[in-house]
C-alpha cells in the first residue's frame, strides 16, 4: 500500500503541497479531486520520482520512494500515466507500448503484456503500426494507459485520463480502470471530472491549495455539501440525490 | 560541363563524411541538448588514430576502423563519466551554456595534445590503392573516396538500425523525445545519455578515419569539421540519421557548385548562408520533426 505522510513540495519558490497526508489500499481504486492548481499533480509526480519533496515521506510497501530514480520506482511496481499523455509522438503504438515494458521486471513478459492491452482497447491492436500522433485523443488515452500497464505495474497512477475526451470515450477509459482493477491492481485516479471518479472510486480525497480539505467514501463525498457546490455546480446543491449519479 | 561535373561529384564524395561527422553531433545534441563544439577535435582524434595504427603496426586504414571505432566507443564513455555527465545534471537552459564551456575547453585541450603527439603538420595514410580512380565517361571517380562515401553510408545505416531494433537504441530515442516520459516507462536516462555520448563519439572516430583516408589531417581540423557538422545538423533536423546522411550530400554538393560558379573562396560561405536560411525560413530543418 502506499502511504504519503506531511508531504511539501514545490518548485522554487513557490510552494505546492503544504503536507498532505494521504493512504492507498491495496486493491482499492481511490480517487484525488480537486480545482486546477491544487497540487494533484505535483503529487503523483512526488511518488514517481520526478519531483523531489522538501519534506514528509512516501512509502510503498513500507518502503521509502523519496531517494529512488524514477526509473526504479517503476520496477518496484508503480505506473504513472502523466497529465498530457506524454507519448513518444515519433513511434507507432507498438513502439509506445513496447517501450512501457522498459523497466526489467516487466521485459520478458512484453509479448503476453502487449495482448493484455489489445484485449483491454481492441482498436489499438488494429492501430498498432500507426504512428501515435495520427491517433484521435482518446486512442492516444488508451496508448498511455496501456504504455503504463506494460510495465505490470501494482499501483497504476493516472493524472486526468478523461481530460478533453467526450463522454462516450471517458466511459470507455473508466471502464477499463475498473477492469484493470479488478485483475489486482490498486488505482490512484487524479480527476476533475468529479461524478466520473466518484462513480467508481472507493474512496477519495479533496485536495486544495496544497491541502487535504476532505475525504471519504465515493458515495459520501458525492453528497457533501461542500463538494457538490465547488465541484458540482450550484443546480447540484439543491438536488441532492447521490444514487442518481452512481452506477 | 563535365568540369562541373566533375566538382559536383567530388562535392557529393565529401558531402557523405560531412553526414557521417554531423551523425554523431546530432545524436548526441537531440538526446541530451548538449552542443558538443569539441566534436571536431573528435573526429581529428579518430583521425591520428588510424595514422599511428597505419605508421606504427602498418594497419590498413580501412581495417583500422576495426579498432577505432570501438576505442572512440570508449574515449565517448570516459568523457562522459569525466565531463559531460555533470552538465546534463543541470537544467537545460545552463546545459547549453555550460556544455558549450566544457567543449571549448576540451577542443583546446586535444588540439595542444595533438600538436605534442603529431605536430602541427599534415597527415596522411599513403596507400598502394590510393590513387586508383574509376573513369565513367568524362567522369573519374577517386576510388577511396567513393569507398568512404558507402561506409559512411554502412555507417549510418547501422547506426539506423541501431536505434530502431536494439532495446537501449529505442530507449536512447524515448529519451530524445521526451526525458521524463522515458524515466516514466523506466528507463535510466543517465545511461541512455551515456550510450549516446559513446555512439556519437564512436561516429566522430570513424568519421576522422575516413578523413585521413580520403584526404589528411591536422590538428587544426577540428574546428572546420565543428562547423560542418553543425551546419548539417541545422540543414537536415533532428531525429532522422539517414536525413542527417542527405543533409551532409547536399552540403558537399552546395559548396561545390558554389566554388565552380562564384570561384573557390565561396565553397566555404555558402554553408554559413544556408545556416542561416533555414534557422530564418524552416528551423526544425529539411527532415527534422
Ligand atoms: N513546473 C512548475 N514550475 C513552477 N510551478 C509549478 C510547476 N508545476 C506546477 N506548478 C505550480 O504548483 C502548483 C500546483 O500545480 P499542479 O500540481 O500542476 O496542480 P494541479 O495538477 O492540481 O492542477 C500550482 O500553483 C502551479 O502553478
Ligand atoms: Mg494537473
Amino acid at each position: 500500500m502506499l502511504e504519503i505522510d506531511g508531504l511539501q513540495a514545490g518548485y522554487g519558490d513557490v510552494r505546492a503541497l503544504f503536507g498532505v497526508t494521504l493512504s492507498v489500499g491495496a486493491g482499492e481504486i481511490v480517487a484525488l479531486l480537486g480545482p486546477n492548481g491544487a497540487g494533484k499533480s505535483t503529487l503523483l509526480n512526488c511518488v514517481a520520482g520526478l519531483v523531489r519533496p522538501r519534506s514528509g515521506a512516501i512509502r510503498w510497501d513500507g518502503q521509502d520512494l523519496r531517494t529512488l530514480g524514477a526509473h526504479l520506482i517503476v520496477e518496484r511496481g508503480v505506473a504513472l500515466v502523466p497529465e498530457g499523455r506524454r507519448l513518444f509522438g515519433g513511434m507507432t503504438v507498438q513502439e509506445n507500448l513496447e517501450l512501457g515494458a522498459f523497466a526489467s521486471r516487466a521485459w520478458g513478459g512484453r509479448r503476453a503484456g502487449l495482448e493484455r492491452v489489445y484485449t483491454l482497447f481492441p482498436v489499438l491492436a488494429e492501430r498498432r503500426r500507426t504512428a501515435v500522433q495520427a491517433l484521435s485523443g482518446g486512442q492516444q488515452q488508451m496508448v498511455a494507459v496501456g504504455r503504463a500497464l506494460m510495465a505490470s505495474p501494482r499501483l497504476l497512477m493516472l493524472d486526468e485520463p478523461s481530460l478533453g475526451l467526450a463522454p462516450r470515450l471517458v466511459a470507455a477509459i473508466l471502464e477499463a480502470l475498473v477492469a484493470i482493477n479488478r485483475a489486482g491492481v490498486t488505482v490512484f485516479l487524479v480527476e476533475q471530472n468529479v461524478p466520473a471518479a466518484l462513480s467508481l472510486a472507493h474512496r477519495g480525497y479533496l485536495l486544495e491549495g496544497g491541502r487535504i480539505v476532505g475525504e471519504g467514501s465515493g458515495a459520501s463525498l458525492m453528497a457533501d455539501e461542500h463538494v457538490r457546490r465547488a465541484y458540482l455546480g450550484p443546480l447540484a446543491v439543491r438536488t441532492p440525490s447521490p444514487q442518481g449519479e452512481h452506477q | 560541363m563535365s568540369v562541373l561535373a566533375q566538382q559536383l561529384l567530388l562535392g557529393l564524395l565529401i558531402g557523405g563524411l560531412y553526414g557521417l561527422a554531423a551523425a554523431g553531433l546530432s545524436l548526441v545534441f537531440g538526446v541530451m541538448r548538449v552542443l558538443n563544439v569539441a566534436h571536431g577535435e573528435l573526429i581529428m582524434l579518430g583521425g591520428y588514430g588510424a595514422f599511428w595504427l597505419a605508421a606504427l603496426f602498418g594497419v590498413d586504414p580501412f581495417a583500422s576502423l576495426v579498432l577505432v571505432i570501438p576505442g572512440s566507443l570508449l574515449l565517448g564513455a570516459l568523457l562522459y563519466w569525466g565531463l559531460f555527465g555533470f552538465v546534463v545534471r543541470a537544467h537545460e537552459e545552463t546545459r547549453i551554456k555550460n556544455s558549450l564551456l566544457i567543449g571549448f575547453g576540451l577542443a583546446l585541450a586535444l588540439h595542444a595534445l595533438a600538436v605534442r603527439l603529431w605536430t602541427a603538420d599534415e597527415r596522411s595514410i599513403p596507400t598502394s590503392y590510393g590513387g586508383a580512380v574509376l573513369s565513367v565517361g568524362e567522369l573519374s571517380i577517386p576510388l577511396v573516396r567513393l569507398a568512404t562515401l558507402t561506409l559512411a553510408l554502412v555507417l549510418i545505416g547501422a547506426l539506423q538500425l541501431l536505434l530502431s531494433r536494439w532495446r537501449w537504441g529505442k530507449a536512447i530515442r524515448a529519451t530524445a523525445e521526451d526525458w521524463q516520459a522515458a524515466l516514466l516507462t523506466g528507463i535510466d536516462i543517465r545511461r541512455a545519455y551515456l550510450l549516446a555520448f559513446a555512439l556519437g563519439t564512436a561516429l566522430a572516430g570513424a568519421a576522422g578515419t575516413l578523413v585521413t583516408v580520403a584526404y589528411s589531417v591536422s590538428p587544426s581540423i577540428g574546428l572546420e569539421w565543428t562547423l560542418k557538422a553543425l551546419i548539417v545538423v541545422v540543414l537536415a533536423g533532428l531525429g532522422s540519421m539517414l536525413g542527417t546522411f542527405v543533409g551532409g550530400l547536399v552540403l558537399g554538393l552546395a559548396e561545390a557548385a558554389s566554388a565552380a560558379t562564384f570561384g573557390g573562396p565561396y565553397r566555404e560561405i555558402v554553408g554559413l548562408v544556408i545556416f542561416v536560411v533555414v534557422l530564418a525560413v524552416r528551423p526544425r530543418g529539411l527532415f527534422g520533426r
